[in-house]
C-alpha cells in the first residue's frame, strides 16, 4: 500500500494526472483552482514536462488543442468563468475526436460570480457548453482521493473514446486536505495512429479538422460520433449508492453536496426514516440505470445541489417523473446543511 | 467517535497552520479527516477559518456546521460561531484577543491569553500553536502521540529552523 | 526532357478553390517550396486559419490542423511544445492574426515561441464577403465600412510587423508583397528564412505578406497588384523588422 498523503483535492488532481502520464499543462490563473496550476509549474519542469501559462484561457484550451493533436496526454484547468471561455476549444476537441482533460473547479455564477464553491455550471458541464452537437464525460469527484483516481480515468477514457473528458470539481473538494494514496502505476498510453506527428515521408498526412461544408458529411459525423456516445452510456456511467437497500427516500446528489447528503441520510435513519443515497460519480453518461430502477422502490427523490436545481432535470428524466422529484439546493457559494435536507425529506416523509 | 473543529480568527493567524498540525495528528494516529480552509481574499487580513474533522469513520461532509470544538482568535468569530457549537461542546478562547466571555453556559469554556503568552516567548505569531498546545491537554481526544512527530511532518524542510520555536508555544499552551 | 518547372512535393494534387488573381495560390506554393527545400515536410506540421486559407490543409502534404478562428498561434504552440522537434508553421489571414487572433499572435511572440507564422495580408475579410479588416486601410471601402474606413470611428489600420517589432521575443520578422516577380522572389526568400530560423532553433519568426483580393476589392487581378504597389506598401514599408541573430552578428563585428 502507498503511504498517504495529506494533500489538498487541487494539488492530488494535478499529482495524478503526473502519474497517468500527462506531462503537458496549459493553464491561466483563477480562484479557486490556481494550487493546480501552481503544482504544474512546479512539478513539470523537474521531470521534463511543459507548463505554459497562457495568455487566457481562451489560449490555454487551444495549446491543448494543439498538443492532443500531437497526441499526447494534455490538461488544462480553470474555474467556472474560466471555463466558459474556454468552450469554443472545447467544441473544436469535441468536433475534432480529441482527447483532453479539462479540469472546472466550480465557483458561484452567473458572470463574475463569486469564489465559493458551486455546482451550477452542471448544464454547461452535462448538456455541451459550447456550440454543437457533442457531449464530455464528466467526472465528479466528492472527495480528494476522488480527484486523484478519476483524474487517472478521465485521462483513459478520453484516450479509448477520443472524447474530451472533464472533471466538474467545486471549490471546497478542490481546496480541502484529506488523506489520499495514489498508486504508482503505469500509464495506459495508447498508440494514436491519427495524431499529427509529422508525416515521415511514410504515410498520408493525418488532418486535423471539425470543417465539413458537405451538410451530410457533417450529418453523418455527427451520427457517427453519437453511436460512440451510446457506448460510453452503457459502458461508463458510474455512481455510487449507499443505504440504497430498503430506502424510501432517495437523495441524489455528486461532489461536496453527496458529502452533505450522506450525513443527512446517517441523520434520518436515526429518526426512523429511511433514507438512502445515490451518488453519480460520471453525470455525463447519467446513472439512469439505478434511478430507473429506484423509482420503482422508493417514496420518493430530492435533488440536492449547489444550483437553482439543475441536476434535478436529468433525475426527472432518469426516473421518468414516476415518483415526485423535489429540489434541496443553495447556491451562489453557499453549501446546504444537513439540516436543509433533513427538513426537505421530513416534510415528504409527514405528507403521506 | 468523530471530532468536528472549527478554528476562526483574522487572516495571518496562523488559522490555517493551526489546523494542519491537528490533521497531521489525525493522520498519523490513522484516523480518518478533513481539512477545509475558508479562501480567497478574506485570507489577507479578514477573517478566516478552518474546519478539521476527525473520525473513526469516513467523514462525510467536510465542512463543520455545529463543532464540537471551537476556537477563536477574534471577537467577530466568537461573536458569529458561539451559537453553533453544539451543547456540551467546547469553546476555546484567546483571552488577550476576545474581549468578552463566552455566554452560553451549555458548554465548556476555556480561556489562555495565547498571543500574550507567545509573546513571551518572543514569537508573538505562534499563538495558534499555544492554542494547539491547550487543546491537546483539554481534550482527551486530541491527547496523546507525539507532538514533535506532527511537527516534523508539518513544517517543511525549507522551515526546518522554525521546529524548536513551534514546540516550545505548543508546550507552553500544554503546560498553562 | 528537362523540367524546369514542377508542383513542389509538400503540396498535394488538391486544386485550389481561391479566386481568379488571388495570390494565395503564389504563397502556398513559396511556403512549399520552403519546406522542400529545407527537406522538412515529413516533421512538418501546419495549421490552417478560418479564413480565405482555412482549406489549406487540403493543399500541404504535411500533417495539418484546422484551428478556431485566430488561435492557430495557440495551437502551434502547444503542437510545438509537445513536440520540440516538429517543424510548425501556421498561415494565417489578417482578420485570423490581426483581429480576433492579436492577443495569440502578440503572446506567441512574446515568448518567443519556436514557430514559423506566414501571415498574409490582403486589408479585407475575404471569405466571409468582403468586409472591414483590422489592416483595411484608412478610407477603404468594404461591405462593413461602405463610406470608407472611417478612422474617427473605425480606428486605423494595424502594422503588425512594427507592432511586434517592439517585443523582445521575436527572432525575425519581415514584411514582404508578392504584386511582381522581384517581390515574389524576396518572399520567397524570406518565407525561407522564416523556417529555416524554426529548423536551426532560432525561434519566433513572422513573414507577412501583402496580397491581393480582387474579388473583394472589386479590381481586375492586374488593378489589384497595381493597389497593393500603390496604397498598401505606402501604408505597409517592405523590409525587415527583426533579424536578431543579424542584429547580434553586426553588433560583434
Amino acid at each position: 500500500m502507498a503511504e498517504k498523503f495529506l494533500m489538498k483535492g487541487n494539488e492530488a488532481l494535478a499529482e495524478a494526472a503526473i502519474r497517468a502520464g500527462c506531462r503537458i499543462y496549459f493553464g491561466y490563473p483563477i480562484t479557486p483552482q490556481t494550487e493546480l496550476a501552481a503544482y504544474m509549474a512546479k512539478r513539470m519542469p523537474k521531470i521534463g514536462g511543459v507548463f505554459v501559462q497562457a495568455e487566457s484561457e481562451v489560449a490555454a484550451i487551444n495549446m491543448v488543442y494543439g498538443a492532443a493533436s500531437a497526441g499526447k496526454r494534455v490538461m488544462t484547468s480553470s474555474s467556472s468563468p474560466g471555463v466558459s471561455l474556454k468552450q469554443e476549444g472545447i467544441s473544436y476537441l469535441a468536433g475534432s475526436d480529441l482527447p483532453a482533460v479539462i479540469v472546472n473547479v466550480q465557483r458561484g455564477g452567473p458572470g463574475l460570480g463569486g469564489i465559493q464553491p458551486s455546482q451550477s455550471d452542471y448544464f454547461q458541464a452535462t448538456k455541451g457548453g459550447g456550440h454543437g452537437d457533442y457531449h464530455l464525460i464528466v467526472l465528479t469527484p466528492a472527495s480528494v482521493q476522488e480527484m486523484a483516481d478519476l483524474t487517472g480515468l478521465a485521462f483513459d477514457l478520453a484516450d479509448r473514446y477520443r472524447v474530451p473528458s472533464m472533471i466538474l470539481a467545486d471549490g471546497t473538494i478542490g481546496q480541502m486536505m484529506e488523506p489520499v494514496e495514489i498508486e504508482e502505476t503505469e500509464p495506459h498510453l495508447i498508440e494514436k495512429p491519427w495524431a499529427v506527428t509529422g508525416t515521415q515521408m511514410k504515410r498520408k498526412h493525418n488532418v486535423i479538422n471539425s470543417l465539413y461544408l458537405d451538410p451530410e458529411e457533417l450529418e453523418q459525423t455527427n451520427i457517427d460520433r453519437f453511436a460512440r456516445y451510446e457506448t460510453i452510456k452503457q459502458n461508463e456511467a458510474r455512481w455510487e449508492e449507499y443505504m440504497m437497500e430498503d430506502a424510501d427516500y432517495c437523495l441524489v446528489a455528486f461532489g461536496i453536496a453527496s458529502r452533505v447528503a450522506k450525513n443527512a441520510v446517517v441523520s434520518l435513519r436515526a429518526k426512523g426514516i429511511k433514507a438512502g443515497l445515490i451518488r453519480p460519480i460520471t453525470v455525463w453518461p447519467f446513472p439512469e440505470k439505478p434511478l430507473a430502477e429506484a423509482a420503482d422502490r422508493v417514496k420518493a427523490f430530492v435533488s440536492v445541489e449547489l444550483s437553482m436545481g439543475q441536476m434535478i432535470e436529468d433525475v426527472k428524466l432518469a426516473t421518468g417523473s414516476r415518483k415526485p422529484v423535489v429540489l434541496c439546493s443553495r447556491t451562489g457559494g453557499v453549501i446546504p446543511g444537513p439540516d436543509q435536507i433533513i427538513e426537505t425529506v421530513e416534510k415528504l416523509a409527514g405528507g403521506r | 467517535m468523530t471530532t468536528n473543529i472549527l478554528i476562526a480568527g483574522f487572516g495571518g493567524q496562523g488559522i490555517l497552520f493551526a489546523g494542519k498540525v491537528l490533521a497531521y495528528k489525525g493522520l498519523l494516529e490513522d484516523k480518518q479527516l478533513s481539512w477545509l480552509p475558508s479562501y480567497g481574499p478574506e485570507m489577507r487580513g479578514g477573517t478566516a477559518n478552518c474546519n478539521i474533522i476527525i473520525s473513526d469513520e469516513p467523514v462525510g461532509s467536510p465542512i463543520v456546521f455545529e463543532p464540537d470544538i471551537l476556537v477563536v482568535m477574534n471577537r467577530p468569530s466568537l461573536d458569529k460561531y458561539e451559537k453553533e457549537v453544539v451543547p456540551g461542546g467546547m469553546i476555546l478562547v484567546d483571552s488577550a484577543m476576545v474581549d468578552r466571555k463566552v455566554e452560553r453556559t451549555d458548554v465548556r469554556a476555556v480561556y489562555i491569553p495565547a498571543t500574550t503568552l507567545a509573546s513571551q516567548l518572543g514569537t508573538p505569531g505562534l499563538a495558534n500553536m499555544v492554542l494547539v498546545g491547550k487543546l491537546m491537554k483539554e481534550c482527551p481526544e486530541l491527547a496523546g502521540g507525539s507532538i514533535e512527530e506532527v511537527l516534523h511532518k508539518v513544517i517543511s524542510a525549507r522551515h526546518a529552523d522554525l521546529f524548536e520555536s513551534n514546540l516550545n508555544a505548543v508546550k507552553k499552551g500544554m503546560e498553562y | 526532357m528537362a523540367v524546369v518547372f514542377e508542383r513542389p512535393r509538400s503540396l498535394t494534387q488538391a486544386e485550389f478553390h481561391y479566386c481568379p488573381g488571388c495570390t494565395h495560390g503564389i504563397i502556398h506554393r513559396l511556403v512549399a517550396e520552403a519546406i522542400d527545400k529545407l527537406g522538412i515536410e515529413g516533421r512538418t506540421v501546419g495549421i490552417a486559419p478560418v479564413g480565405c486559407a482555412v482549406f489549406a490543409y487540403n493543399y500541404f502534404n504535411c500533417d495539418m490542423i484546422e484551428a478556431a478562428h485566430g488561435r492557430a498561434p495557440a495551437v502551434a504552440t502547444g503542437v510545438k511544445r509537445a513536440l520540440p522537434d516538429n517543424i510548425v508553421f501556421t498561415y494565417q489571414g489578417d482578420g485570423d492574426l490581426a483581429s480576433i487572433g492579436m492577443a495569440e499572435t502578440v503572446h506567441s511572440a512574446t515568448r518567443g515561441e519556436n514557430i514559423t507564422i506566414i501571415f498574409v495580408n490582403n486589408a479585407i475579410y475575404g471569405m466571409t464577403g468582403g468586409q472591414m479588416a483590422p489592416t483595411s486601410l484608412p478610407g477603404q471601402v468594404t461591405q462593413t465600412s461602405p463610406y470608407g474606413r472611417d478612422t474617427r470611428t473605425a480606428g486605423w489600420p494595424v502594422r503588425v510587423c512594427e507592432l511586434l517589432a517592439t517585443l523582445n521575443g521575436p527572432e525575425y520578422i519581415e514584411r514582404v508583397a508578392v504584386n511582381n516577380v522581384k517581390n515574389v522572389n524576396n518572399a520567397k526568400r524570406a518565407i525561407e528564412k522564416a523556417f529555416r530560423n524554426q529548423v536551426e532553433g532560432k525561434g519566433f519568426s513572422l513573414v507577412e505578406v501583402l496580397s491581393s483580393c480582387p474579388t473583394n476589392w472589386g479590381m481586375t487581378p492586374q488593378k489589384a497588384l497595381q493597389w497593393v504597389d500603390e496604397k498598401m506598401i505606402p501604408y505597409y514599408p517592405l523590409g525587415v523588422f527583426r533579424d536578431r541573430s543579424r542584429e547580434e552578428a553586426a553588433n560583434d563585428d
